[in-house]
């Protein structure tokens, strides 16, 4: 059996996800991915696109492969890809894994964060996660009658100004929204709507520490991938994300940052993250990664 | 993700950066109303105490079940009559057409009624059993059994996810063994893939349900109560094979598969009332017409094959009979006959077809009935020394032996090993035979049967 390590094989096996959106990637067909919390209606939306019939169950953690189909709109065709639901894009579980990736790596034309109205801040934390990967990026708000329901009320207009991306609300399960939800995904993908995302600062030191690993993280990887988050997993001690990386040698990625990272990890009295230099005996695993 | 001595790593620093955010932002974009009464947490806390979550599983198995069992019975009758009519009109249609003896042996005695056979016994209770489950998973009740269950998982060293690919293989072992993908860690995968199999799939419930419904009739007199009975005693079946579950997963987990059990998170969903007209579609088109077409794929030839195999005499026998004379001493052990074992074996290929395989052999063997009801079914049975400890026995083999032919080929294609394909039908079979000799066993010593 494979050996189970946090973010594991899914990134070893890393050119699979270019192939992968090089090969949805029709001409003229522009790849929307869908990611979300589990259990956020994500696959019902899926469906509601599509016309697919794929099984949507009720319970979290259901899509583990990538379910694609194709979504006809004004004239146009679009590759929508579900995403398996997951949480956060760190590589903690192979879901989260396979989503990041995907993001990070197989660079969809457009991203649809599906958000829960009813539980907006724990799916806030995600949307917040993919405005790191991408600009071309729009929210979801689905499941608002039963938000309403409940008893709250989301305020699209005033999150679109937070995020600094489109947000537009949904019922899936009725099919409102799902045309304004396309016409935003449309003009994404041709640039008349642009994005100016509004992403998370982090503490100074980890700034500080990204800056330094971003450049060569961008030196190895192909134009547009997602360096920034990328660096943060990287930082984070994430395996996947230092042998996506390593090529250039983990060693080289803690010398070239060395201060900032010392610095954020020893301020709390820590050593190193314990994952590095792990990380150094599993260099140039990712050869073929710029093919 | 992080040792617990390190109490603040750059990582927890990168998601509280994140939390505060969107903390904040949820904070001024939601604007809270007189909130409607949500019920939610009240049915929760029902669903999974301590007190209440065991009896409301137990009563919605055996309500599903007692709804199947009744709700079958009558379409089950009209359906077998039709068909049955239908085949006297082709017997006679083929002798019409001056066909020799042994096509129509094999086209009319073979294939066609084992088809009617599948169709009127199986058609009904999937019909009403698919759409009762979907409708409780879309529902957002499997969750709850999840959690309920959490803990009999972790005391058996496996996974607490290993109960949603069980509700799963409640469908089908092969859909229950590919869903054990949603387990990260290789080892628990594992045991819940050797473990698939004994969770009553569709192709064995008909049977369980026919049977207990036949031998229940005989001891309680009323359609209701009967129905009830019948049931209770599927429940019981299908109890034995959770059971049987907890207890190989926490045996593997201490011999072949040992480790300790992983984390994981299972979120409650909100309670969502079904779309019921889709479900009612969607569980009769994706699954019913699925399963039945399988079964009519396999049962077809294998219809044939056992028609062949009953009508060759050697040496004044059927090579049924031969194989049955061999098998007998075994199955006797385990308190069943030749014949069954070789009807489980013929059967491979689907669980669906082992009882049309055996009514068949069994009619081979000289008793003419028309199949069309399930108290025939009981008069050919009893006519050929079955009492209800036969029946008992049967049901239990049924729920523990190897698994399905289709399941067996999923089960090498997640794992690519040989070996543990070897384990998946080698361990159930070792289980099947231990627990009949068993129960034989004791129905021998007491004296009853």
């Amino acid at each position: 059996m494979v050996g189970h390590h946090h973010g594991g094989s899914p990134v070893s096996d890393g050119p699979t996800w270019a192939d992968l959106g090089r090969a949805a990637r029709a001409p003229g067909h522009p790849v929307v991915a869908l990611a979300g919390n589990p259990n956020t209606g994500k696959s019902t939306l899926f469906n509601a696109l599509t016309g697919l019939r794929q099984h949507t169950g009720n319970w979290p953690g259901k899509t583990v492969l990538l379910a694609q189909g194709v979504a006809r709109h004004r004239g146009k065709s679009y590759t929508i890809v579900d995403l398996p639901g997951t949480y956060s894009l760190f590589a903690s579980s192979v879901e989260e894994s396979v989503a990041s990736d995907f993001l990070c790596l197989a660079r969809p034309d457009v991203t649809v964060v599906v958000a829960d109205a009813t539980c907006l801040e724990r799916n806030l934390n995600l949307a917040l996660q993919v405005i790191e990967v991408t600009d071309k990026v729009a929210v979801c708000l689905n499941l608002v009658d039963e938000a309403r329901r409940k008893g709250c009320e989301c305020d699209a207009t005033m999150l679109e100004a937070e995020l600094g991306v489109p947000v537009v609300a949904t019922v899936a399960t009725k099919g409102r929204g799902l045309g304004r939800l396309m016409d935003t995904v449309a003009g994404l993908n041709s640039g008349t709507i642009t994005t100016r995302p509004k992403r998370v600062v982090y503490d100074p030191d980890v700034e500080e520490a990204l800056a330094g690993i971003e450049p060569l993280v961008t030196r190895k990887l192909p134009p547009g991938a997602a360096t920034r988050w990328l660096a943060v997993r990287a930082l984070c001690g994430d395996m996947g994300a230092l042998e996506l990386v390593g090529d250039m040698s983990a060693l080289e990625l803690v010398d070239g940052t060395g201060g900032a990272v010392r610095k954020v990890t020893e301020g709390f009295g820590l050593g190193p993250a314990p994952s590095w230099p792990a990380a150094r005996s599993t260099t140039s695993t990712a050869g073929g990664k710029s093919s | 993700m992080n040792p617990p001595q390190s109490p603040v790593t750059v990582a927890d620093r990168v998601v509280a950066s994140l939390y505060r955010r969107a903390e904040s932002i949820a904070a001024k974009v939601i604007a809270p109303r007189s909130p409607a009464q949500d019920l939610t947490p009240v049915i929760d806390r029902l669903l999974t105490s301590r007190l209440t979550g065991f009896p409301i599983m137990l009563l919605t198995l055996g309500a599903v079940l007692w709804v199947t069992v009744v709700g079958a019975n009558y379409p089950s009758q009209v359906l077998g009559r039709l068909l049955f009519d239908l085949q006297g009109w082709l017997s006679g249609a083929m002798t019409a057409a001056g066909a020799p003896a042994w096509l129509h042996g094999v086209l009319v005695s073979g294939v066609y009624r084992t088809l009617a056979w599948v169709v009127s016994v199986m058609l009904p209770p999937m019909a009403i059993f698919f759409p009762c489950f979907t409708l409780l998973e879309d529902l957002g009740y499997l969750p709850r059994v999840a959690f309920n269950l959490d803990a009999a998982f972790k005391w058996a060293g496996a996974c607490g996810k290993q109960s949603l690919t069980m509700s799963m293989g409640f469908g089908c072992n092969a859909a229950g063994v590919i869903a054990c993908r949603i387990i990260d860690s290789p080892r628990e995968r594992l045991i819940a893939i050797l473990t698939n199999n004994f969770v009553i799939c569709n192709g064995r419930f008909p049977t369980l349900i026919a049977l207990s419904t036949v031998f229940v009739s005989q001891v309680v007199q009323t359609t209701i109560g009967a129905g009830a009975a019948a049931a209770l005693v599927v429940v019981g079946i299908v109890l034995t094979g959770i059971v049987m579950t907890f207890g190989v997963s926490w045996l593997l987990s201490r011999t072949l598969l040992r480790g300790v059990p992983s984390f994981y998170t299972l979120e409650l969903p909100p309670f969502r009332w079904p779309q019921v007209g889709r479900v009612l579609i969607r569980s009769v088109i994706d699954r019913t017409v699925f399963v039945l077409l399988r079964a009519v794929a396999v049962a077809a030839p294998a219809g044939a094959l056992v028609w062949v195999l009953g009508n060759t005499v050697i040496e004044g026998h059927s090579v049924i009979a031969h194989l049955a004379g061999w098998l007998g001493p075994l199955g006797r052990l385990m308190g069943l006959d030749g014949f069954v074992l070789v009807a489980f074996i013929l059967g491979l290929p689907a669980n669906e077809i082992v009882l049309p395989i055996l009514v068949m052999s069994y009619l081979g063997s000289g008793m003419m009935v028309e199949m069309d009801s399930l108290e025939s079914l009981g008069i050919l049975l009893a006519a050929h020394g079955w009492s209800w400890a036969t029946a008992l026995s049967y049901m239990l083999f049924s729920l523990l032996h190897w698994p399905c032919a289709t399941t067996l080929l999923t089960v090498w294609k997640e794992t690519r090993s040989s070996r543990w394909t070897f384990a998946a039908a080698a361990i159930p079979t070792a289980v099947a035979v231990i627990v009949c000799t068993f129960v034989a066993g004791l129905v021998r010593l007491t004296g009853n049967a």
